[in-house]
Order: structure tokens, then C-alpha cells, then sequence
């Protein structure tokens, strides 16, 4: 199990992280007792929309907008509940980066790609503007981009979306972070350009050594990509499985999500689909409580 | 261009451009495309974003205006024009659910226009006839989309699309906006509808699993041309013998290091 | 009371008519909790109260219709327990005549919001929807009229339409459709080319049927916003009217005319130009807490999820 080889040398500990959402219709729980630890290896948290999968990687980063608990959450030895929201920023643009879905919205529209590159590097790393050029540089090269000095200048909406994540994950290396959290950095994505951008990570990662956190709704393709993958469903880890033994997996939806793929589809006989059963839930109060609650706030 | 078959064509395109802007910035979306749709049949159109396969789509439903050669439907050559009588044949599902439904219209309301816009009688009947096709609840009916899941709001979405009893359906990525799960449901869903009213598709998507699983021929196109036509056999194979449609087709096998270094870059 | 409400708050709803309903009530219970737009809410409904009831409330009529010795004895009478409002020169009761004068406030505001939106509305969204020449006149023929300051071009209408309240409408109405129709024009363009919109061309819907039934309602909410904001600056814009002698004439009780009179006499008799002023700004207020609380309710963004 990576499980035992990471523990030597845990990054990240989560132990009963909850995220709860206040609406009209009363608390909504977005994330639910989840815990897991990791090590510098490649994690995947998958899940449908509204699994509460992107809301943990917000709430490890201290970005959450809901209110955030844990017994646990310890980053590298540091309590980050613990943390003021100035140690906070510091770790996040440090320690800790994250990578969003569409580089278009992270990126300033009226901003050259090599101005915001080099401001973050200055501000991260009190370097000279002329160190943080050539820092900037190699980071491009390093995402193989094959001409650094014509994306320095350009805005970012004249690159495409598969370069734009690639500056986005050269912007983010920049400090040499210890972990990565990637929000679906390639679903906006090509196939093909999908799996260089992968591939890219994947050698920066193993390169210098640090923890990757993917999160993603396509399980075979995280499988195929990540050391272990985190199963969430309704805000909770359902299975927690070795990528490579994905085929093997034990929950009914893990092994749902896998089988209503057209992929492994006979044609000409429907898909299986899946059917969602309460109890893969440990402790939720079932939709038409919810339901009445919801009401019941409103008036 | 006549291509001999045992089913009468319902789509025909024959040498379709498309472009958009003027002189100096033209940008060619389409490139000569040509290609037959049989009658019930399912027909997809595979490639990558910017590949032109939703402008032919669009270009068909009549929202593009500007382009060169011939675009048939059951053997009628289409004009810039598209009268009523086009609309009751030919409809149109698009990709993005929560996009393509009136936020201020009730689902009742969304079925109810265009059988008003067409004179149907009796469209109480109708509408409650297409929504059990679809496999829409009852209870949903005075609903407003935003209070619908994602595949129930596809589902209303083709329910409108049906509601005229068309012959053709254009189904832009239909699922690629829904989680996997609910890709299933609906892609169920169509396949029961094409069955249960001999429909016609032209299925657009980028994922070439979905449309080999669906379609008995797909296109492959890249840079607004057709680069190859594929049938597809009954296990659901396609032997592709161009190199870009060799490397779609390993890039939707998953993240394979050695592959990726092989990878023809397109950008 | 309880049954009338989860019939309001069903999940399902049997007919259209709940439907509307349950949605309405919605809105209702997200500006109920507003309590700057309920304050606005009530001061509105206080002055259509007023103004329905004006000759019941006032004490005196419009003018007292004294003369000789008995109007020098009553007028300019500072406010006490008989004249809650003072008297004016006249010996005019100026409680009884803002009671009287809301009629006139609430008659402009019937008049501008039922011309100058509806125009601004059909030029606006028409505008948006076609794109193209029809945009290119309909948008010239608004900048020449937002080219000019409105006040000052409703100065010039009312001054050449002749004084009287009829020409400051008028000219009210005819200066303020121009930013109603920049707005519905604005608000057609972002849904111009949604897919529900390509949708309903793709059933045949015509062009007045994607107009009226697709566009509008969308553009709708954010005009009543907007006309609810403005309903204080038309108000404004009629006193100032009224100030300057181009609106409604003596002895009218329109508030601005009333500030007016009672200038001469602001070191004197306070009283006179004050209690006008209030009332123009309270109902100003008024309005613009209504439309703060309507905006919550009816934005698109945040409306319509509940």
C-alpha cells in the first residue's frame, strides 16, 4: 500500500474535514467526515458534480467559502486551522498551489502572460526582476513550451486553451510548491492536448518530488494517471482504492461509474446505468426530511 | 454527388463551406464537407474543439447563415430561408442543458410553444404523451428548469425536440455537459427513441466512445475537413486508417506516458 | 393560512396557475426579509393611500378662499395644533395641500411609467433582437436624444409646449425613454445568442413571438428595477419643473410649484418651502428603497433560484 510507504513522510493529513454550506434551505453538507493522508505521491479525488470534491480541495487550500471544521488538518507538520490569514497566503503561494479548470478565468485578461509571471515570481520569492525573468523562462521551457519569449508577450487570450494551462502550471511551479491540488486541469481540454498537459505535470511532479492532489470527474482516466484514487459520493469517500487495481473495485459506485461507460458498452444494448442507493450513506437524513426543512426555512 | 444505397438519404451535404469574417480575416469553420445520412440511421460527426463539426450541425438547423454548396434534407435542397414546414422535420438537442432552456419558462411552457407556434389540436395530450417518452415525471411538469437536475433538463430538452414529431434529430454533444451516469441514461434514452419513432441522427460529440457505441458511421473531421469516414461494425470497431483519427482513438484509451511522446502536436 | 402556503411552496405544482403563484410568492418572501425595500414598500402604499383618500384626510381644501381682513388674520400661521403644516400667503392650509399635492406626484408617476419605459422597452429589445440597420437608426435616433442634458431638454419642451403640468409630463416622458431603451437594448444582447433562444427560432417562432415571449420577460425585471430607481429622479425633475414655473401653476398644489412659493419666504416662514421638501424626499426615498428591494428580488443572477 502506498499507504505504509507515505507514512514515513506524510504531507498531508485530513481527518473529519466537514464543509457546510448555509442556504435558505438550511445547512447543506458538502463534504462529510472525510479523512485521508498522503505522502508525495499522486492522489485523485473523484466524483459526479456535487460530490463535494472540488469543495475539499478549496477547503485544504483555505479558500472555502462555507464553513470549514476538522479534527485534523495538517499540512507538512503545520496545523492549517491553526493558521492566520496572512500565514495562510503565504503557505498557499509557497507550499501549497492550485490549479483551475479554465485558465482563462485565473489568468488577468489585460496583463501580458510574462508581466503576471513575473509578479508572482517577485512576490513569492523577493527575487530581482531580472532573476525572475530567467526563473520564468526555464519554468516555460519546462512546461515545454517551445517558444518562451513569444508566450511572454502575448495576452492571455491569445493562446489556446491547452497552452494556457500550460503557463497556469508553469506560473504555479514557480515556487516549487510541496503539493499541487489540480481542479480539472484538462476537462476543457482536447483529448489529445488533455494528455500532454497531463504528461507535463506528471514529469514536474516526479521531478522534484512533490504531492499531487487531482481532481477529477473522469475515473478512468485518473486511473491511468494517478497512484491512488479517493471515490466521493455526496460529500463522503465511499472507496479508496490503488489506481491500479481500479478493476477490482469493491463499492457498487465505483463499479457503476465504470460500467456506464459507452467504452466497455456492447453496442446495441443499453448502457448500464446506476442506481444510487441511500445506504451508501452513513448518516443523511433522507431528501424528504431535507425537503420539509427546506421549506420550513423559507417561510 | 449521388452515393448508391439501400436507404433513401435524409441529410445530404454536398461540397458544404463554411466560413466567417471578411476578406483578410477569413476563417474557413468548414472546408468542403460532403457526406450522406441515411434514413434512420445514426450518423456522427467526431473532432476535436474548432474542428467545425457544430457549425455543420448549426448550418443545418439554419443559424448560420454564410455558406457555399448544397445541404439536402429528404431530398429537398435547403434554402437560406427555412420555412415552418422545415422545422417540423429537422430539430435540434443541444450540449449544454442548463443553457438551452428558458429560465423563465415552465417546462409546461417550453412543450406548450411550439405546438402553439404549428396549430397543434390537442396539445395537452401531446405534451403529456412526449414527456412519458422521455421518461419525465408527471409532477415535473409546472416545474421551472432550475429546479431540475441536469438530465432531467436534457430530457426536457429533447422532449421539445420531439414534441414536433420530427423525422431528424441534430444532437449537438447531447451529454458531454452531464456526468457520466447521466451520459448513460440519456444516451439509453436516445437510443430507445430512435428505435421506438424511426428517427434519423446526426450526433455530434468529441468522444469517439459515444459515437461508435451510437452511430453506424462517423466522420472524423480536423480543421473543418472530413479527414476520414468510418463504418462502424457491429461489436462497436472501427478500423481508422488516417493517423489523426488512430490518434484520437489512443488518446480516449486513457494517460499512457509512451504514447503521449508520439503525439502529433496540433496547436 | 398554513395550507394556502405549501399550496404556494409545492415542489410540484398541478397547473400553470400555482406555478406563477408559487414563484410570486417566492419573490414576495425574499422582499419581506429586505426590510429597506418593506420600508420603501410602505411609503409608496402610504401615498397611494393618500392620494385615494385625499379629500378625506385634508382637513381644507386646496385654497381657503379667504379674503380681506380674514386672510391677512390667517395666513403665513406657523405649524400648531389647527394648521399641522402652518398656513401659506394665501392662508392655504400646506398640510391639506401636500395631502391634495400627492394626486399630482402619483399622476406624473402613472403617466411616465406607463409612456416612457414601454417606449424605451419595445425600441430597446426590437433594437437588440435585429441587430444590423434597424439598430444602427433606432440607436442614432436615441444618442441624438441622450445627447442633450435631460433637465435642460425638458426645460426647453415644457417651455415651448407652454406651462402647465401636461407639458412637464410630456416632457418628462419624452426625455427619460432614451437610457430605458440603452438598457432593454444591452439586456437583449446578452441573450441574444443563448442556445434556448436559437431553440425557440428552431421551432419557427417568429420574430415578435421571440421578442414578446423569449426576450422580454428576461429584459423586464431589471426595467422595473431601473424605473423603480428612477421614479425618484422623475419625481425630482417635475418639482424642479414645477420650481422653475414650467410645470403645474399656482394655484396646483404640485410640491415643487409649493417650494417655489415658498422661497421668498424661506427666512420667515420656514415652513413653507420645508414640509414640500420633505414630502418630495421621503416618497423619493421612498422609491429608492423599493427598487433596491426589487432589484434583490427580480435579478436575474440571484432571482429566479429559490
Amino acid at each position: 500500500m502506498s499507504h505504509s510507504n507515505s507514512s514515513k513522510n506524510t504531507l498531508l493529513e485530513i481527518e473529519n474535514l466537514n464543509v457546510t454550506f448555509s442556504s435558505v434551505h438550511g445547512p447543506i453538507q458538502a463534504v462529510r467526515n472525510l479523512s485521508f493522508k498522503m505522502g508525495h505521491e499522486k492522489i485523485a479525488i473523484v466524483g459526479e458534480s456535487g460530490s463535494g470534491k472540488s469543495q475539499t480541495g478549496r477547503a485544504i487550500l483555505g479558500l472555502s467559502e462555507g464553513n470549514v471544521s476538522a479534527d485534523k488538518l495538517i499540512f507538512d507538520g503545520v496545523d492549517l486551522q491553526s493558521l492566520s490569514t496572512r500565514d495562510y497566503r503565504e503557505i498557499r503561494g509557497k507550499r501549497i498551489s492550485m490549479i483551475m479548470q479554465d485558465p482563462k478565468y485565473s489568468l488577468n485578461p489585460v496583463m501580458t502572460v510574462g508581466k503576471q509571471m513575473i509578479e508572482a515570481c517577485r512576490i513569492q520569492m523577493k527575487v530581482s526582476k531580472k532573476e525572475a525573468i530567467k526563473r520564468c523562462m526555464d519554468m516555460l521551457e519546462a512546461v515545454r513550451i517551445r517558444n518562451p519569449q513569444r508566450v511572454f508577450n502575448t495576452y492571455p487570450h491569445e493562446v489556446s486553451g491547452g497552452m494556457g494551462q500550460r503557463i497556469m502550471i508553469a506560473m504555479m511551479l514557480l515556487s516549487s510548491p510541496d503539493l499541487l491540488i489540480a481542479d480539472e486541469p484538462t476537462s476543457a481540454l482536447d483529448v489529445t492536448v488533455q494528455l500532454q498537459v497531463l504528461a507535463i505535470m506528471d514529469d514536474l511532479v516526479k521531478e522534484r518530488g512533490m504531492g499531487l492532489i487531482l481532481v477529477s470527474h473522469d475515473l478512468p482516466l485518473v486511473a491511468s494517471f494517478c497512484d491512488r484514487i479517493l471515490v466521493m459520493y455526496a460529500g463522503q469517500i465511499v472507496e479508496e482504492i490503488e489506481a491500479s487495481k481500479l478493476n477490482e473495485a469493491q463499492h457498487p459506485y465505483t463499479r457503476g461509474l465504470l460500467s456506464c461507460l459507452p467504452n466497455n458498452a456492447i453496442k446495441g444494448q443499453p448502457l448500464a446505468t446506476l442506481q444510487r442507493q441511500d445506504s451508501w450513506l452513513d448518516e443523511v437524513p433522507n431528501r424528504q426530511e431535507q425537503d420539509k426543512n427546506a421549506q420550513e426555512s423559507l417561510v | 454527388m449521388i452515393i448508391e444505397s439501400q436507404h433513401k438519404s435524409a441529410i445530404e451535404l454536398d461540397n458544404l463551406s463554411i466560413h466567417f469574417g471578411s476578406d483578410e480575416s477569413l476563417v474557413k469553420a468548414v472546408d468542403q464537407v460532403s457526406f450522406n445520412v441515411p434514413e434512420q440511421q445514426s450518423f456522427g460527426l467526431v473532432g476535436e474543439s474548432g474542428s467545425g463539426k457544430s457549425t455543420i450541425l448549426r448550418a443545418l438547423a439554419g443559424l448560420n447563415q454564410h455558406n457555399d454548396g448544397n445541404m439536402f434534407v429528404e431530398g429537398e435542397a435547403l434554402q437560406s430561408k427555412r420555412d415552418k414546414a422545415f422545422y417540423k422535420k429537422v430539430q435540434m438537442v443541444f450540449q449544454d442543458p442548463y443553457a438551452s432552456l428558458h429560465p423563465r419558462h415552465t417546462i409546461d411552457k417550453i412543450l406548450a410553444e411550439p405546438l402553439a407556434i404549428h396549430g397543434f389540436k390537442d396539445s395537452e395530450r401531446r405534451i403529456a404523451q412526449v414527456m412519458e417518452q422521455v421518461a419525465l415525471p408527471s409532477k415535473f411538469r409546472f416545474r421551472y428548469p432550475h429546479q431540475l437536475s441536469g438530465g432531467q433538463r436534457q430530457r426536457v430538452a429533447i422532449a421539445r425536440a420531439l414534441i414536433l414529431e420530427p423525422k431528424i434529430l441534430l444532437l449537438d454533444e447531447p451529454t458531454s455537459a452531464l456526468d457520466v451516469s447521466i451520459q448513460a441514461e440519456i444516451l439509453n434514452l436516445l437510443n430507445r427513441l430512435r428505435e421506438e419513432l424511426s428517427l434519423t441522427y446526426l450526433l455530434v460529440s468529441h468522444d469517439l466512445a459515444v459515437v461508435s457505441y451510437m452511430c453506424e458511421q462517423v466522420a472524423v473531421m480536423q480543421h473543418g475537413k472530413l479527414v476520414e469516414l468510418l463504418q462502424v461494425n457491429s461489436k462497436g470497431e472501427t478500423h481508422a486508417k488516417h493517423p489523426y483519427t488512430i490518434q484520437l482513438n489512443l488518446a480516449s484509451k486513457g494517460y499512457d506516458r509512451k504514447v503521449i511522446e508520439e503525439f502529433i502536436d496540433h496547436e | 393560512m398554513k395550507e394556502l402556503k405549501s399550496w404556494l411552496l409545492a415542489e410540484n405544482p398541478d397547473s400553470r396557475k400555482q406555478a406563477t403563484l408559487g414563484r410570486s410568492y417566492l419573490g414576495w418572501l425574499r422582499f419581506y426579509h429586505n426590510p429597506l425595500a418593506m420600508i420603501g414598500f410602505v411609503i409608496v402604499v402610504m401615498l397611494l393611500l393618500m392620494a385615494l383618500f385625499a379629500p378625506l384626510i385634508a382637513p381644507e381644501g386646496i385654497t381657503s378662499g379667504l379674503t380681506g381682513d380674514e386672510l391677512k388674520l390667517n395666513r403665513f400661521l406657523p405649524p400648531s395644533a389647527e394648521h399641522w403644516f402652518g398656513t401659506d400667503g394665501q392662508a392655504n392650509d400646506v398640510f391639506s395641500r401636500i395631502v391634495m399635492g400627492s394626486r399630482i406626484t402619483l399622476l406624473i408617476i402613472g403617466i411616465v411609467i406607463f409612456t416612457a419605459p414601454v417606449l424605451g422597452f419595445v425600441i430597446g429589445t426590437v433594437s437588440g433582437y435585429f441587430g444590423g440597420w434597424v439598430d444602427a437608426v433606432l440607436m442614432r435616433i436615441t444618442d441624438v436624444f441622450l445627447a442633450f442634458p435631460k433637465l435642460v431638454l425638458a426645460l426647453a419642451l415644457a417651455a415651448a409646449l407652454g406651462r402647465g403640468l401636461e407639458s412637464a409630463i410630456f416632457a418628462i416622458a419624452i426625455t427619460s425613454w432614451p437610457a430605458y431603451a440603452r438598457l432593454a437594448r444591452a439586456e437583449t444582447l446578452t441573450v441574444r445568442n443563448t442556445d434556448y433562444l436559437a431553440a425557440a427560432k428552431l421551432q419557427g417562432a417568429n420574430h415578435w413571438r421571440l421578442i414578446s415571449g423569449h426576450i422580454m420577460p428576461l429584459c423586464l425585471s431589471s426595467l422595473i428595477v431601473r424605473v423603480t430607481l428612477d421614479m425618484a429622479g422623475i419625481i425630482l425633475t417635475a418639482a424642479g419643473l414645477g420650481f422653475l414655473g414650467l410645470g403645474a401653476q399656482p394655484p396646483t398644489p404640485e410640491w415643487g410649484a409649493m417650494i417655489a412659493e415658498g422661497r421668498d419666504y424661506i427666512l420667515s416662514y420656514w415652513w413653507l418651502a420645508t414640509f414640500p421638501g420633505l414630502a418630495i424626499f421621503i416618497v423619493a426615498l421612498g422609491f429608492n428603497f423599493l427598487g433596491d428591494g426589487l432589484r434583490d428580488v427580480l435579478d436575474p443572477k440571484s432571482g429566479g433560484q429559490n
